[in-house]
């Protein structure tokens, strides 16, 4: 009950403070328009604001606020990394990109940013990782820092997990794996529902109609409960043999996000289909191939591409919980949902090693920081295209 | 059975219009009745999808050392000699009367026991507390994430293209983003590790206080507040922008009313249909995410039972489980869809 009682004292004394600061605002001034014109609760809301502001500078000087010291300088450097970035691309470049990133808002240049090095990393990880993703490298070693006078070694950054290996590889190589297994299922998930719904649109009739229905009970499964369940199956299919199973659900699940794709294209090439250069195609006499790849997909492009970057991180998502839940990407092979369920229990050291803690929030976080910075670009891209000012 | 209403057709008169209109409980007869087809249908591919496994029940139950003997022994108990059809409507007919089966695990331990395998727990009594504990989850995240998103919703139309609202816009853009997992992790570092308020493991057994179960569930309920919260107060967001172009609310606001009025007492009403909407569709979204979440935190709800079936390959909890959540999935969306059609009477008409 303290709490509350503690609780209801601040929120009085907020409101005296914002009540005084319109109050001496209005004085000071003598009835300026900006205080004059000031309701309540854009008072309140400046207080609130000033006192967050005093709260974390407060949370900073404490000894014992680490996790809010690493979070703040995070989210600093991305800002200016982004920023930076964004001025970057205003000054090299094409002309069209030079114009996209003067009209960029920083959110958007933070997530293509991001993209970048995620690729970067994806692609070179060979290179970048000083060590194999499934090689056992030493003794088990799960003092991150790499301190020797902490009890760390200098080698392993990050520590070794359990079994010895270099979490530090293991979390470049969970890069290509998870990501790359992710982008791969996406584009297989677009390739069937996207030609799969343009057919659909173009041809019409019974194949529309058979393909709509089939659609609609399929998506009437929520789609991690469809995929945990067929993974049930595909585990007795594959028997032991681990890639197999990782097969399956790379299947699995663009099999079922294909159906969500499949009815944004079918909506999409219904709107063109209706178009006078459709039927002016139709009358020349031109064939199924050139009416979906030379007039409809030229003309679904945007909504597409919005589509695809969303669809991206659902599918990651989906991969990531299923690898969390133990039934995803199998062993051998890195990958960040496996990571964040073997290293879950080092969160209950935070108290004496913020670092070990820190480890399975930071392949937890790697899923998180892609998914959000596509959004982001999406996002952007949605409000570009939709020319909306709300 | 709604005949399309003629555009245009104005001369008719005012009888012939009102018959074309189709009456609304009939429309909401008919989404009733495609509800049940599509939880039939989800049905026959659950169970077509079980039935595809390599062999047969049989050889899952007995795994790598089957002999021809016992096989056909279970085989005949379990009635696996008969046609799928018959089979499929003998299931569909128990599950409806909420025989959902043994469970393999159950029936496996109960014969190691010595025990009369006929004496081992139900799929349905083993389900039936932990249905009972996710729902519980379920309407606690409910109570707090519905008020939370529309009055951040509402605060975000008011105070729109301003910092607060760019901030919200980023945080739930962060929020919807991220799997379960990082949130809940990052929850309980800061609200179980560090600062030791809540507890991290919400092991919740009959006979606790409602007070207690409160405290245990509460953690879970905030990290599935924060991923349903984000949508829920985008669409409240829009759907209340989207009206302030209208001449009603700038009457209302040239009368000289305050905005915060303006939008409570004008504009949400008229909102309301589609957050009434998107409630609905995040609740049934929560069914899905219950499933990490309750994993996270030792959450003894149908999720987590449905990941340990999944992995030790017991068929009969994993059909069920399915069927459960599909069965509320598509519920919800039925009950999004009626309530839209009830609060928007332009759904009625067919284009």
């Amino acid at each position: 009950m303290n709490v509350w009682l503690w609780a209801l004292a601040a929120l009085a004394t907020l409101l005296l403070a914002a009540y005084a600061l319109r109050a001496a605002g209005r004085a000071a001034t003598a009835g300026a328009p900006a205080f004059r014109d000031m309701t309540f609760a854009v008072a309140f809301g400046y207080v609130l604001a000033a006192a967050a502001l005093a709260g974390g500078v407060w949370l900073w000087v404490q000894p014992g606020a680490v996790f809010f010291r690493w979070a703040v300088q995070f989210f600093a450097m991305a800002t200016a990394a982004a920023f930076l970035f964004r001025l970057a691309g205003r000054h090299v470049g094409t002309e069209a990109t030079r114009k996209a990133f003067r009209q960029m808002p920083l959110t958007a240049a933070f997530g293509l940013l991001t993209i970048l090095l995620y690729a970067v990393t994806a692609i070179f990880a060979d290179i970048l990782a000083p060590y194999g993703q499934s090689e056992v490298v030493g003794a088990v070693n799960m003092l991150p820092g790499g301190d020797p006078a902490t009890g760390g070694d200098p080698a392993h950054p990050l520590g070794t997990d359990q079994i010895g290996r270099d979490l530090m590889s293991r979390l470049i190589y969970g890069a290509q794996n998870t990501v790359g297994i992710a982008f791969a299922t996406t584009c297989i998930a677009f390739f069937l529902g996207g030609s799969l719904g343009f057919l659909a649109a173009t041809i019409g009739g019974w194949l529309d109609n058979l393909l709509a229905r089939a659609v609609d009970v399929l998506m009437a499964i929520p789609s991690l409960i469809f995929a945990l369940l067929l993974m049930t199956i595909a585990s007795a299919w594959a028997g032991n043999q681990q890639w197999q199973l990782t097969l399956y659900m790379v299947i699995i699940i663009a099999v079922i996000d294909s159906t969500r794709v499949f009815r944004l294209a079918r909506a999409v090439g219904q709107s063109i289909v209706v178009m006078d250069y459709i039927e002016a195609a139709k009358l020349r006499g031109e064939g199924l191939g050139y009416l979906i790849f030379r007039e409809i997909l030229p003309n679904a492009t945007a909504p597409l591409l919005a589509e695809f970057g969303l669809r991206f991180c659902f599918v990651f998502l989906t991969i990531a919980a299923l690898s969390f839940l133990g039934v995803g990407i199998q062993p051998p092979l890195a990958d960040w949902g496996t990571m964040v369920r073997d290293l879950a229990q080092f969160i209950n050291f935070a108290a004496f090693s913020p670092l070990a803690a820190a480890l399975p929030l930071m392949a937890a976080g790697a899923i998180a920081l892609l998914t959000v910075a596509v959004n982001f670009v999406v996002d952007w891209m949605l409000h570009r295209s939709s020319g909306l000012k709300d | 059975m709604s005949a399309p209403v003629g555009q245009g057709d104005f001369t008719s008169g005012d009888t012939a219009r009102r018959k074309d209109v189709p009456n609304v409980f009939a429309i909401i007869l008919q989404r009733l009745l495609l509800g049940l087809l599509t939880l039939f249908v989800v049905s026959i591919i659950i169970f077509a999808a079980v039935n595809m496994l390599p062999g047969d029940f049989a050889q899952v139950i007995l795994g790598q050392g089957a002999t021809p003997e016992a096989t056909e022994a279970i085989r005949r108990d379990l009635g696996l000699d008969r046609p799928v059809v018959l089979r499929y409507f003998e299931w569909l007919g128990g599950a409806l009367q909420g025989d959902l089966g043994r469970s393999f695990a159950q029936a496996n331990f109960a014969s190691f026991v010595g025990a009369d395998a006929a004496g081992g727990t139900t799929v349905l009594q083993q389900i039936a507390p932990r249905f009972a504990n996710t729902m519980f989850l379920a309407g606690v995240t409910a109570a707090i994430a519905v008020p939370f998103a529309v009055g951040l919703g509402i605060l975000a139309a008011l105070y729109r293209n301003t910092v607060f609202d760019k901030g919200t816009n980023v945080f739930a853009l962060t929020s919807i983003s991220s799997p379960e997992f990082f949130l809940a992790y990052v929850l309980i570092l800061f609200l179980a590790v560090l600062n030791p308020i809540l507890p991290s493991l919400s092991n919740i057994y009959a006979g606790m206080s409602l007070g207690e179960r409160l405290e245990r569930s509460l953690l879970p309920a905030l990290t599935l507040t924060l991923v349903v919260t984000a949508h829920m107060m985008r669409m409240t967001r829009a759907a209340i922008i989207n009206l302030l172009a209208s001449p009603y609310i700038e009457m209302a606001r040239l009368k000289g009313m305050t905005p915060m009025r303006v939008i409570v007492r004008h504009a949400l009403p008229n909102a309301l249909a589609p957050i009434i909407n998107v409630i609905a569709i995040n609740l049934a979204y929560l069914i899905t995410g219950v499933v990490v979440v309750e994993v996270v935190f030792v959450y003894p709800g149908i999720g987590q039972l449905f990941v340990d079936a999944v992995k030790t390959r017991d068929i009969p909890v994993v059909q069920a489980c399915c069927l459960i959540f599909a069965a509320a999935y598509i519920v919800l969306n039925l009950v999004a869809d009626i309530l839209s059609i009830l609060s928007n009477p332009r759904l009625r008409h067919p284009r």
